[in-house]
């Protein structure tokens, strides 16, 4: 039974160094022991300078998410037992600039999410006097998949083509425009097709697929794309069939 | 946005790493993703192929013999062999990913995705079968 296992954790502080560089650290084993825990305990006995970001310890909050061994995943879900007998190295999520250690800089993904109208649109809001909009438990189904992202960015760091392309709109934020316009609540399709179907929407996907691989809340936003790209080209066709249609 | 992703005015001194040309040799299933975009080049071989070979029919009857000729040598076997290959794998893996594009509902119930690959394995060995059948038999 092993009594320790060492993390190799990618350290960078700008003021000291302008390359990255690995420290390791030994940590005892526990078996119910997940990477944030041994981060924690770092922290807390070993080192204090380290710098990462966590909050709810419970794949809820979509904070913790960092590189364990190449793989985007949330570290307070990954188990110390599945990387035994280690080392583990843990690094920055890729594909974002990173301000210290392993914490990343995300106001790009921030922007992006505000850009696809991530809220319910209405052409004209009911009166409060006539209640709430109902919804079926069948209608809450189409669209309940999608709106369970936590925005953790581990498909970002994921995806190939928004390392290669940092203007692609990316596929939290296009599953999320999904969670929108699959709800019967919502009249906004249209504004947000016009944005996705751009020059850095939906069709700069190549369905590498792997955000769907790894999201931790199975959103599957690879599914989302590609549905939206049935969508987009079938609107298409329509515009230029029938142009005096809506 | 920005105006140049790789760079955002008064922070320096964010660590950006760049993506490695060969981004995709370290994991199997990015190597796969490369593979399959680049089955498409089997696809345009063998479309190639085919127009070359209507070009030589709608010449004379020397020309399509000296084609067919053309085909039967050694390089031509080994070329069509790879091609034949990749065109199998680009077929399998894009039909394999068909569901993630359809979400078809019968009523209430969403078709399943087993479903949705089964009817694409179907339609493909009808419609190779049909081919078959009439070079086979006119």
């Amino acid at each position: 039974m092993a009594t320790n296992i060492t993390l190799e954790v990618l350290r960078y502080r700008p003021e000291e160094e302008s390359e990255p560089v690995y420290q390791s650290y030994e940590v005892p084993y526990q078996k119910d022991w997940v990477i944030l825990d041994a981060l924690n305990y770092i922290k807390d006995t070993l080192d204090g300078t380290l710098s990462y970001r966590w909050s709810c310890r419970m794949g809820v909050c979509g904070s913790c998410g960092m590189m364990v061994n190449g793989a985007p995943e949330l570290t307070c879900a990954s188990f110390l037992e599945k990387y035994l007998p280690g080392p583990v190295r843990v690094e920055p999520l890729v594909n974002f600039p990173v301000i210290r250690d392993l914490v990343i800089e995300m106001s790009d993904f921030m922007e992006k999410l505000k850009r696809v109208s991530p809220w319910i649109i209405r052409e004209q809001e009911k009166p409060l006097s006539d209640g709430e909009y109902l919804q079926t438990p069948a209608e809450l189904g189409d669209y309940e998949q999608f709106s369970m992202c936590i925005n953790c960015m581990l498909c970002y760091a994921a995806c190939p083509v928004y390392g290669l392309e940092p203007t692609f709109v990316g596929p939290a934020a296009i599953a999320i425009a999904q969670r929108y316009n699959l709800d019967n609540r919502d009249q906004g399709n249209k504004q947000r097709l016009e944005v996705l179907s751009e020059d850095n929407g939906i069709f700069e996907c190549t369905l590498v697929g792997e955000c769907s691989v790894v999201c931790p809340k199975d959103v599957d936003p690879a599914g989302a794309i590609q549905r939206y790209k049935v969508v987009a080209a079938a609107t298409w066709w329509k515009s230029l069939l029938m142009p005096w249609g809506r | 946005m920005t105006q140049n992703p790789n760079y955002t005015k008064y922070h320096p001194k964010w660590y950006r790493k760049r993506m490695p040309i060969f981004w995709w040799v370290h994991k199997w299933t990015h190597a796969k993703f490369i593979l399959r975009e680049l089955t498409c080049l089997s696809v345009a071989f063998y479309a190639l192929v085919l127009l070359f070979q209507i070009r030589a029919l709608t010449q004379n009857q020397q020309a399509y013999t000296s084609f067919l000729e053309l085909l039967k040598t050694p390089v031509s076997i080994v070329l069509h062999g790879i091609a034949f290959l990749f065109l199998l794998f680009h077929t399998v893996t894009w039909f394999n990913l068909a569901p993630k594009a359809l979400a078809l509902r019968l009523g209430k119930k969403r078709v399943p995705d087993q479903a949705i690959k089964a009817l694409n394995y179907i339609a493909w060995i009808f419609l190779s079968s049909l081919i078959a059948w009439i070079m086979l038999t006119i």
